[in-house]
């Protein structure tokens, strides 16, 4: 075991004296995890960018301006008028996300369209297919406000008024037979022309008769951030730590799993192997070492998040320390097996980072998983870098408990880490010959 | 004497083809054998199998009379090995990288800083010591690996090729290491393709070619093996000439004197025609 932690020690001398190695492990996931989690801070701000959407209204009534004027009150969009050429030209250009073009008869189409008098009159939405998030919101705000300034235009405003006694008059006017149908039809529509005289509205400033409330969502949304504990707020670094702190966790396990390649093509192997050493000492000395230089650049990365950025472990601090040197292990014995498996330090350098980034990526490192549709959510749970991202994520911001939060998927990375050393102690090429 | 290291028979072959096929020699307390022989002879195998990098296919190895077992053998102790390549960490300061090697060799607290400054001091390194390794020269490095085979006072020493690129007052410090080694006692093996380090240094010479043993005896006794019909007698004058030209690079080695070199001994043993790694 002296042996053992000799070379733990001397690794670590090894990684504090190479400027490179202490730039990729600690100050690179400290930059990019700030980035990402700059960049998906906007669910936790106020100031969130807004979306850009452009409008043409080429009818200019009451109903087409009341839509565009509650699509520019709306905080989540920023809009701006524009002809429907130049709309179009920037959506192409992506310097919108979405378009509206509002046609010549809208609002009167709209108002005997709710009625059924005539058919729906067509919206034009242009969309910029790269950011089909955004343009599914503008939909539906868009929906909102046409569905809301339609019926408020039959419901109280003057054409709706003209739209009713037509199709009252057309509908006595038939000589068709009776139906009950039609006879409730009829009676519908006298007992709406009756309630909007009896309300009646005067009118606006500008001489237009004001327009009644109209038919409105018949709800409201409160919205609540569900995080740890109630006045506790979402830091979005927290998951873009977690994801950046294990992929650099990885990149340092693959740099002790090249070095130690390296290592076996020079002199010092014959060395190591020439000492009376054996290969368990050495596999787990290299472990142990790997792990601790592991834990020094994801402790660093979280270090700085706590300090600088308002990171919180809501949840179990045992149980975070607990994932933070889970992880380690299970990253460091993951270098250790690419050192088994790979012939060359360059061959196997190429195929370890794409080996790096997709665990990373797929384990949720760069996005949540909860983004992933539901049958890829399943399946990378077979991944180590899944159960450490997500349980770094329940113990942080999600405020979880040691036993619920922690424990499992500490175990997880304990039995990786357990089984990558096992293969490489059995794959491991200890001889040329 | 008594013999340190004994090899008898050892055997083993890459692919089909024999890389040592048979090599036995013996290396006794206080002395220095030179193992020599082309690119791709065995040498470097036959290391490797003594010090048990490679398992050997046949053959045995023994230190002190018994046979090594296993990674963890403390036999293993005893052998000290100094490898071709320079077996070093250049980020690390001489003191760390000796401390670690001493840590693997089961060294630790006042024994591992006393060989550590035993060793330095052998090698004329003290004054560096705290000097990161990739600031030393060539001549220096290859000293460092010396040390590093030295700090846990093997009995017996391999060294395989240890002056490649050295600078000729380092290559002198490394004889004068060795020299006293030999006279403290210490097995030597000494692996060399520069003939005349082993003419200097060895107290017998092993050569091998496409991994057996040509030859084996001391310098006077390899040089009996040569045609001495062709080595005349030359006068002190002819003699002067000669080393002069010998000076300035240029051999002539039907001419150069009574005692054949031992040049001359291994390319009539081993051949002239080129060889290739294997």
């Amino acid at each position: 075991m002296k042996q053992a932690l000799a070379i733990v020690a001397h690794e670590l001398k090894l990684f504090l004296s190479d400027r490179r190695s202490v730039i990729v492990g600690i100050v690179t996931p400290i930059l990019l995890a700030t980035f990402f989690g700059f960049l998906f801070s906007g669910a936790g701000k106020q100031d969130t960018a807004k979306i850009p959407v452009l409008v043409s209204d080429s009818d200019g009534s009451a109903v087409s301006r009341a839509v565009v004027a509650g699509l520019a009150a709306d905080p989540l969009l920023a809009v701006t008028p524009a002809t429907e050429s130049a709309a179009r030209e920037a959506v192409k250009r992506g310097k919108a996300a979405a378009a509206v073009l509002l046609p010549k008869g809208f609002g009167d189409s709209s108002v005997r369209a709710f009625f059924g008098a005539a058919k729906a009159p067509e919206i034009a939405l242009l969309v910029d297919p790269s950011r089909a998030t955004e343009a599914g919101l503008v939909r539906g705000l868009l929906s909102e406000k046409v569905f809301r300034e339609a019926s408020r235009e039959a419901f109280g405003g003057s054409s709706g008024t003209k739209v009713l006694e037509e199709s009252l008059r057309s509908m006595e006017a038939n000589p068709a037979p009776a139906t009950p149908e039609r006879e409730t039809l009829k009676q519908l529509l006298r007992d709406v022309t009756r309630w909007k005289e009896s309300t009646k509205l005067g009118t606006d400033g500008a001489g237009a008769t004001a327009r009644g409330p109209g038919s409105s969502v018949p709800f409201t949304l409160k919205e609540e951030a569900v995080t740890a504990r109630t006045g506790v707020t979402y830091n979005s670094y927290a998951h873009s730590f977690a994801g950046m702190g294990i992929q650099f966790l990885l990149f340092v396990a693959l740099d002790f799993g090249i070095a130690f390649l390296l290592e076996r093509q020079g002199g010092i192997w014959k060395r190591l192997r020439a000492a009376p050493l054996s290969r368990s000492s050495l596999l787990v000395g290299k472990a142990l070492a790997g792990a601790l230089v592991g834990l020094i650049s994801v402790g660093a990365t979280f270090a700085f998040g706590i300090v600088v950025l308002g990171i919180r472990i809501q949840g179990s601090v045992p149980g975070f320390l607990l994932l933070l040197v889970a992880s380690a292990l299970m990253a460091s014995s993951f270098g250790l097996l690419l050192a088994a498996l790979g012939k060359t330090p360059g061959a196997t350098r190429g195929l370890s980072i794409l080996a790096v980034l997709l665990l990373v990526m797929l384990g949720g490192g760069w996005v949540p998983a909860f983004v992933f549709p539901e049958w890829l959510r399943t399946v990378t749970l077979v991944l180590p870098t899944r159960w450490a991202i997500d349980g770094l994520d329940a113990v942080t911001w999600r405020g979880a408990g040691f036993v619920a939060g922690a424990l499992p998927p500490a175990a997880v990375l304990v039995g990786y880490a357990a089984l990558f050393l096992l293969v490489s102690r059995l794959r491991f090429r200890w001889t040329d010959g | 004497m008594n013999p340190a290291l004994e090899v008898s028979g050892l055997r083993k072959s890459y692919g089909g083809v024999p890389a040592v096929d048979g090599v036995s020699f013996r290396v006794d307390e206080g002395t220095i054998v030179g193992l020599l022989g082309p690119n791709g002879a065995g040498k470097t195998t036959t290391v490797s199998i003594i010090c048990g990098l490679l398992p050997s296919e046949g053959g045995a190895v023994r230190i002190a009379g018994a046979a090594l077992s296993g990674d963890t053998d403390p036999a293993k102790g005893r052998l000290g090995l100094v490898p071709q390549e320079l077996a070093l960490y250049e980020e690390l300061p001489a003191d760390d990288n000796l401390r670690f090697f001493g840590a693997l060799q089961c060294l630790d607290g006042a024994r591992l800083a006393s060989r550590i400054d035993d060793v330095l001091r052998l090698t004329g390194l003290s004054d560096r010591r705290r000097d990161r390794v990739k600031t030393y020269s060539g001549g220096m490095k290859r000293r460092l690996n010396l040390a590093a085979g030295l700090l846990h006072d093997p009995d017996v020493l391999l060294l395989d090729e240890p002056t490649t690129g050295v600078d000729p007052q380092s290559r002198n410090a490394i004889f004068e290491s060795l020299e006293a080694l030999r006279d403290a006692g210490k097995a030597i093996l000494y692996t060399t393709h520069y003939m005349e380090e082993a003419e200097r240094l060895c107290d017998r010479i092993v050569i091998v070619d496409h991994g057996r043993v040509v030859a084996d005896g001391t310098a006077e006794e390899l040089g009996a093996l040569l045609p001495r019909a062709r080595v005349p007698e030359l006068d002190a004058e002819a003699r002067a000439a000669i080393d002069l030209l010998a000076a300035r690079g240029i051999a002539v080695p039907a001419l150069d004197g009574g005692k054949p070199r031992l040049e001359e001994v291994f390319l009539h043993l081993t051949g002239h025609a080129l060889r290739d790694e294997r």
